[in-house]
């Protein structure tokens, strides 16, 4: 693999395995909710690479639409009925 | 005999330091050797996720009551909600991780950089062309992988000069923690939205999902 030779040739890294690089990409495709429910062997690394790149891109885009509802909800509905709500919920778990 | 009573002084001394050991594991301080290997699964835990909503909840409540209604209402109410939810997340990683400390450290730069990058969306690309032209092109070592690992590392907060085995970790539990905090969001939002339409129905029927 290049990534052997690039490893090498890089002044001021540590030793990395191979194997290392390769488990911990491994490792990494099994979070990927799209990865995985493919044949998970022929990933390549870089694919894995640009997918975790668009899942975290894709989750902190959910993370701001939810943060703009959660926003808009808090403005609009009544205080006391949302928190009623909120403390009923924590009180059943 | 003697040997007996010899060795169950020595065996009970030796038990209350294994579980004094062991409770101070517990509490989380001595946790040096489990830092380093990762520990994803924590955040697909319901009690991590109830632990995150509730604390999530007081954080919001406490900035309804500094600012005034009307601030949350414009359209800056959702980045304080997105920077709250962020902070609090960071505040459940209890510190083991690099990210979670980028975040509590670094509320300012955050926000400087988030409004500087809604002013200006071409300067990304200018800095993705500054580093490509800084790397040597004549290594043979594919520039893409590089290039990626670069644009991964700049994703999850105060990961850019990281090596590649740690930025792989850092990113494993950051994606985790993630999709817990879009889980306790959504679980939260729907909370929310049925309490302005029907409190008892939906409300336990979101509870009886999130419990299963």
């Amino acid at each position: 693999m290049s990534s052997r030779r690039s490893r090498s040739r890089q002044p001021g890294t540590s030793r990395i395995t191979d194997d290392q690089i390769n488990q911990l990409v491994s490792q990494l495709q099994q979070l990927l909710p799209e990865i995985r429910n493919r044949h998970s062997d022929k990933v390549s690394a870089a694919k894995v690479l640009q997918e975790t790149c668009n899942y975290i891109r894709s989750l902190h885009k959910e993370v701001d639409d939810l943060s703009e509802r959660l926003s808009e909800l808090l403005a609009t509905t009544d205080t006391s009925s949302a928190e009623a709500a909120i403390i009923r919920s924590l009180l059943m778990q | 005999m003697a040997s007996y009573s010899i060795s169950n002084p020595e065996a009970n001394s030796n038990r209350s330091r294994e579980s004094k050991r062991k409770k101070r594991r517990k509490m989380g301080s001595g946790n040096q050797i489990e830092e380093n290997k990762m520990e994803p699964a924590r955040w697909k835990t319901e009690a991590e996720q109830q632990i995150y909503s509730s604390k999530l909840i007081a954080a919001l409540r406490q900035v309804r009551q500094n600012s005034t209604s009307t601030v949350t209402a414009s359209p800056a109410g959702g980045r304080v909600i997105r920077e709250t939810a962020d902070r609090v997340l960071a505040v459940s990683a209890k510190g083991r991780t690099r990210w979670s400390r980028a975040i509590l450290t670094n509320p300012l730069r955050l926000k400087l950089s988030r409004i500087n990058n809604k002013h200006k969306k071409h300067k990304k690309m200018k800095v993705t062309g500054d580093v490509r032209s800084k790397k040597p092109v004549a290594n043979k070592r594919l520039p893409a992988l590089q290039q990626k690992v670069r644009v991964l590392g700049r994703l999850v907060p105060g990961c850019r000069k990281l090596s590649f085995p740690n930025l792989l970790e850092e990113a494993t539990d950051y994606i985790a923690a993630l999709e817990m905090q879009v889980r306790a969001m959504t679980a939260l939002t729907g909370l929310l939205t049925g309490a302005g339409v029907r409190p008892e129905a939906v409300s336990s029927d979101r509870l009886g999902s999130n419990l299963s």
